[in-house]
């Protein structure tokens, strides 16, 4: 019986994929369907490489666009783009949606924000979808149960001309978080832990299956800033079997089935989780009540550390490559060896990105932030018109701003800084975004990656403190 | 769809150049080149390949920095450690080293859309085991000037000291670089298969 089973036992990624198939050549590569895609001002080269060779696309119904990356957060009025090729993205994005037909939230729309934050909060993004963008933390979408990931640019070119993909197939890699996550403890803080535990190259080639009663415990948002780092473990995507909490976030919005289409949709969506037996590639566990708030100390995502330890000694590394690694990076981070996380000094906040600028990262920050005063310059940039609009109807705004918080406008902002906001250099920040990489936040600017909390907790006492002392219990 | 897509693009099959080291593990993308680039003509990037490594502030080379050294002029081949390409999706990061001259990546691993995007634009990613790239990182130290054989047809590295290593790689991607086949004019071949999944998936799942 049990072997029986194990025959037929498919993970949900399998599933998925199965579904998705167009053609299997025998030399092992796929055509792989796309169901929706996302594009952003990034994109236009793409949209333009398309119409330089005359091609049309093939399904403008299923790409959705809308700019993030270049345009400012201080502003909204596209004409004040001060450098050219900048307004050419934004603008350029714009024109090519109109002249195909492909839906575009633009600026000055309330549902304009950042790409992998409008996808599920249009309900765009579904379980057991395919979905694809130009952006590698397009992995974020997975938390809804739907295989999701980057592409380049080429790609995103293929998938507006055929709506689909060649792959090579990935492997499945399942991380079991088993056991309850203590107070206080994000979506953010389980993600840096796994990365810490498999490395930046941990996941590579694998589609990454996140399982376990630490998981199921996160809110749908939580979820989302797990997924969205899978692309900093390596891994080619990341996934949540969907449950009641996924239908329930999904239930009611814009591009989501309704009615008995609904009913149809729902009755799909409960066979998508993997099957009891089904086997996987690779299988790590961390224990849920050990992850502690989280914080990285280097200059890869898989340098971090709960903010009780202290920062490594490159002298007492396993060998030398990691030795001058370690070297490299604190050098880099204007660290001494040995330095506990909760003396680090902090010059700046930075609240936002695709990780984590959701209403319940917002509202976490607030409940830090309530009657405390920043005591560095703090920025808070929601994913998207909508969540600013909710954050305000809340008082939100109000909780930030009489704390001494910049409250902006929905972009990317400070994680990449193709806008132009970016730290100076040696300006050591605080940031809730997914890359504490050389030069990320701009250049010489040092990176610690963040939950929201504790990142209102750095803005607050100017420094990293465990947030488990400053929230209210 | 249409069928009149002819794109193609530059094949490949032999090579034997000299080599560029990059002795760090995990450069990301950003490195490669940073976000403050991404918007200019591809033309206008070619400058500031590994820009915030390679040069100071004043723009002068910083010294030591592997592709400073004269021996990187007409270098063809980039030799790197574990998890080369990783972070961003910026495709800008393959093409700007393919217009610095690069054809062929060889890593013990490679962030995997770095990976796609170097079969889209004719360059060739191979992955060898971390020992093999440590030899030859050491050998480069002292000989920066050693010439490099890959060959694709035989699937082959052959180093300076003439020992011959073999790769692996899908026979798909090996067959699209061998005849410079793009995949839009690949996938345009099978159009009656894709509608035949809309039809399919359409009547599955009519929701989407």
């Amino acid at each position: 019986m049990a072997e029986a089973q194990g025959a037929t036992a498919a993970t949900m990624f399998e599933k998925i994929w199965r579904r998705h198939v167009v053609v299997d050549r025998p030399d092992g590569y796929t055509l792989l369907y796309i169901d929706r895609h996302l594009l952003h001002d990034g994109s236009y080269n793409a949209f333009r490489r398309l119409a330089a060779n005359g091609m049309k696309i093939r399904h403008p119904e299923r790409s959705f666009a809308t700019p993030d990356h270049y345009m400012p957060t201080n502003t909204r009025d596209k004409s004040t783009i001060a450098d050219p090729n900048h307004k050419r993205m934004v603008v350029g994005l714009a024109e090519h949606a109109a002249s195909t037909g492909v839906t575009i939230f633009d600026i000055g729309d309330r549902r304009q924000g950042i790409v992998h934050v409008v996808g599920p909060e249009q309900g765009i993004t579904l379980p057991g979808i395919t979905l694809v963008c130009g952006d590698s933390h397009t992995s974020t979408h997975g938390a809804l149960g739907c295989l999701a990931f980057g592409i380049g640019s080429s790609e995103v070119t293929h998938v507006l001309a055929t709506q689909s993909l060649w792959q090579r197939k990935p492997k499945a890699m399942r991380v079991n978080i088993d056991g309850p996550l203590g107070f206080g403890i994000t979506g953010k803080d389980v993600i840096l832990a796994i990365i810490a535990r498999i490395g930046a190259a941990g996941g590579t080639g694998h589609v990454l299956e996140y399982a376990g009663s630490g998981i199921r415990q996160l809110s749908i948002e939580g979820r989302l800033t797990l997924c969205n780092m899978s692309i900093e473990g390596g891994g080619r995507a990341g996934m949540i079997a969907p449950d009641d909490k996924t239908y329930e976030f999904i239930a009611g919005r814009p591009y989501a089935p309704k009615g008995e289409a609904w009913d149809r949709a729902l009755a799909f969506w409960r066979t998508l989780p993997t099957d009891d037996g089904a086997t996987f590639d690779r299988e790590v566990t961390l224990s849920g009540p050990e992850i502690a708030p989280m914080v990285t100390w280097g200059t890869s995502p898989e340098d971090a550390a709960p903010v009780t330890e202290a920062v490594p000694d490159p002298a007492s590394a396993s060998d030398a490559a990691r030795r001058d690694g370690q070297a490299r990076a604190l050098a880099y981070m204007g660290l001494e060896p040995g330095t506990p996380i909760a003396e680090i000094p902090v010059d700046r906040v930075f609240i936002g990105s695709c990780t984590n600028s959701r209403i319940e990262d917002l509202r976490m920050a607030a409940a830090v932030a309530k009657g405390r005063k920043a005591q560095i310059p703090s920025w808070i940039v929601p994913g998207s018109g909508i969540i600013k609009e909710q954050a305000e109807a809340e008082g939100l705004d109000k909780i930030f701003t009489e704390a001494g918080f910049e409250w902006r406008e929905a972009g990317c902002s400070m994680c990449v800084g193709m806008n132009g906001e970016i730290g100076r250099p040696g300006e050591r920040i605080a940031s809730t975004s997914n890359r504490n990489f050389v030069g990320r936040q701009g250049k010489g600017v040092r990176t610690h990656l963040v939950s929201p909390a504790m990142a209102a907790a750095a803005a607050v006492t100017g420094r990293f403190t465990d947030v488990r002392r400053l929230l209210p219990a | 769809m249409s069928t009149e897509h002819k794109q193609q693009s530059r094949p490949f099959d032999r090579l034997t150049a000299t080599a560029v080291a990059i002795d760090q593990p995990n450069v990301d993308t950003d490195q490669i080149i940073p976000a403050r680039f991404l918007a200019l003509p591809r033309a206008e990037q070619v400058p500031h390949l590994f820009n915030d490594v390679r040069y100071r502030e004043d723009g002068s080379p910083r010294e030591g920095f592997a592709l400073n050294a004269p021996t990187a002029k007409g270098a063809q081949i980039l030799i790197a450690e574990r998890n080369f390409g990783c972070g961003s999706s910026r495709e800008h990061a393959v093409t700007v080293l393919v217009d610095n001259g690069f054809r062929v990546f060889i890593a013990p691993s490679f962030g995997d859309i770095f990976h796609n995007n170097s079969f889209q634009n004719g360059a060739l990613p191979i992955r060898l085991p971390a020992e093999r790239i440590r030899e030859m990182l050491d050998h480069l130290a002292r000989r920066p000037d050693a010439s490099i054989t890959v060959d694709l047809e035989s699937q082959t590295v052959t180093g300076p000291d003439n020992w011959t290593q073999s790769f692996e790689i899908d026979s798909f991607r090996k067959q699209c670089l061998l005849q410079g086949t793009d995949d839009i004019s690949l996938t345009l071949t099978y159009a009656d298969a894709i509608a035949a999944h809309e039809r399919r998936a359409a009547a599955e799942c009519d929701w989407l």
